[in-house]
């Protein structure tokens, strides 16, 4: 109905197609707690946008979206700052390999299956695993009680050189480990355009030992900047930045949060996170469907810029 | 409105090419509705209206080329079960965009030669293979890129489609899809007659973008650095903007 002609993508897409998409993936951020970002990339590519397109222009949405939840955090003191600056160093170091990486395969032909494919193992590891989550914790909580686990334990991890003190998190460990996690970090976010909170807060928690109270706080304070740095090199290397889609998806998540949170509030949070779980799990199939299915085209045309 | 504005310039058109016919051999004259295609924000593709007029008898091609370009052709093949890009043939000067309309079918107007010549018919384009190709099926990838291309409504051929009115005006339709690249195209518009070309004519066609979408694609291209950095400042900005207005009370 109301199309308009988005720039960088060059296609003609329905307004509204964009602000209810936009405004479903906020709705899920805000009843979930999730970034959101791990959606956007692919409905964006069902949709027709280019793959690099839709990456580009995901990340982008990515800093509006962590952006607010930093600054609250922020006020609350939940961040080590100390901390998310290391993990943010190699964040920005994994973001600038993954960029490089991302022109090689593109070059090669094959970025399309690797963001296909990254997206089908990352959504099945993450569904996987909150699914067992919540169904653990489910019957855990009708039976009541549960283990307890123990606080602290050594492993080789403690081993390695390079020692920091992180105050805030009551951390003393290498610094290799929070550079090598925000590096891992960085590469998600120039090959899928996603945060990457969903490998973060896990990684922070069980391979740092970090308190949880800051866990979340530090983490989108490290995605913001690493987000932010990620959008700008995808801008600068392959122009592949769409501000007119990354706005009208924007707007439509910043409503769609607020609605989100509000209808979030009255379910419980196991049952919650099975849903999401059983969610992704669903377009993790789809994805998957689409590489083994036989393709009703096996052709496919790319143009090969030209300096005009 | 419009119709009736093309035939009266066709009309003025007709006069201006009688006249010139006394003087001397001016058979044939054409205009586009148009010179310049330009793609907005609310640009879901354009038709554009070519006409004009001849002189005696004979039939009309008219041929619409976009800039040419390099185009890669993948085959995807099954490797340990998924389906992968795995063989692939370059193409140089493809042209972005090619649309054929004549007055009767190509193969009754004119001979092989002449149509190979002038590249009437998607089976006449001139689609040169990298030389270095090692693949043995070329015309395979060949026609696979004309399919594609004319499904995505970039290649068109419509034998028939231009139509006369009366003996010596005619006209036909082109139409350019959403995804239109931009540049500077071609148009030609030849006169036939016994199987002979007998004059052509070759109005300038441009495609651009304009307004907003342009002033965004020429600053993400041209100043990449500072479009990303203004991107990032944006989204932050309303990101933050978003959590002032819904903050809670």
């Amino acid at each position: 109905m109301f199309q308009i002609y988005l720039p960088i993508a060059e296609m003609s897409v329905d307004i509204f197609l964009l602000l209810g998409m936009g405004g479903a993936i906020g709705f899920l951020s805000g009843l979930f707690g999730v970034g959101g970002g791990f959606l956007i990339t692919p409905l964006l590519i069902f949709i027709g946008v280019p793959p690099p397109v839709a990456v580009g222009s995901s990340v982008n949405q990515v800093v509006a979206a962590s952006v607010s939840g930093a600054i609250a955090h922020w006020r609350r003191g939940n961040i080590d700052f100390k901390m998310g600056t290391v993990l943010l160093v190699g964040g920005v170091a994994g973001s600038l390999a993954g960029i490089l990486l991302f022109n090689i395969l593109e070059a090669l032909g094959q970025i399309d299956l690797v963001i296909q494919l990254s997206y089908v193992v990352m959504l099945g590891g993450v569904g996987a695993l909150m699914l067992v989550e919540s169904g653990r914790a489910i019957i855990m909580r009708r039976r009541g009680g549960g283990r307890r686990k123990k606080k602290h334990v050594h492993t080789w991890i403690h081993g390695l050189p390079l020692k920091m003190r992180f105050r805030t998190s009551r951390l003393y460990i290498s610094a290799l480990l929070p550079l090598g996690i925000g590096f891992a970090v960085g590469i998600l976010a120039a090959l899928m355009g996603v945060g990457g909170g969903f490998f973060l807060v896990p990684a922070m928690i069980y391979l740092l030992g970090m308190p949880v109270s800051i866990v979340i706080g530090t983490s989108l304070y490290q995605i913001t900047v690493v987000a932010g740095a990620t959008t700008f090199l995808h801008a600068v290397s392959g122009q592949t930045v769409d501000v007119v889609l990354a706005g009208l998806l924007t707007i439509g998540a910043v409503v769609g949060a607020q609605l989100g949170t509000r209808f979030g509030a009255g379910i419980k949070g196991e049952e919650l996170r099975g849903l999401l779980a059983m969610m992704v799990l669903i377009v993790c199939a789809a994805l998957f469907w689409e590489l083994v299915a036989t393709p009703q085209e096996t052709f496919n045309l790319s143009s090969l810029m030209v300096a005009p | 409105m419009r119709a009736l504005r093309s035939l009266l310039a066709a009309a003025l058109l007709l006069g201006l090419c009688t006249a010139r016919q006394e003087a001397g051999a001016q058979e044939l004259v054409a205009d586009l509705s148009d010179h310049l295609i330009a793609i907005d924000s609310e640009f879901t593709g354009a038709d554009l209206l070519v006409f004009g007029a001849i002189e005696g008898d004979g039939d009309v091609v008219v041929i619409v080329r976009g800039p040419r370009t390099p185009v890669v052709v993948r085959e995807k093949a099954r490797i340990f079960g998924i389906w992968l890009n795995a063989a692939s043939v370059t193409f140089n000067d493809v042209p972005a965009f090619y649309a054929l309309a004549t007055s009767r079918p190509p193969e009754e107007i004119l001979d092989g030669d002449m149509r190979r010549l002038n590249e009437i018919g998607l089976d006449q384009l001139r689609l040169e293979a990298e030389p270095d190709t090692d693949i043995e099926d070329v015309a395979a990838y060949r026609e696979a890129l004309i399919h594609l291309r004319q499904r995505s409504g970039l290649f068109i051929s419509e034998p028939g489609k231009v139509s006369f009115l009366g003996r010596r005006l005619f006209r036909t339709v082109v139409h350019f899809p959403a995804a239109v690249p931009v540049g500077r195209y071609t148009v030609d518009v030849v006169l036939v007659r016994d199987g002979q070309v007998v004059q052509s004519f070759s109005p300038p066609l441009t495609v651009d973008k304009a307004g907003l979408g342009a002033d965004i694609f020429d600053f993400a291209h041209d100043d990449a650095a500072l479009y990303g950095l203004l991107a990032v400042i944006g989204a932050a900005l309303a990101g933050f903007l978003g959590s002032l207005l819904f903050r809670r009370p």
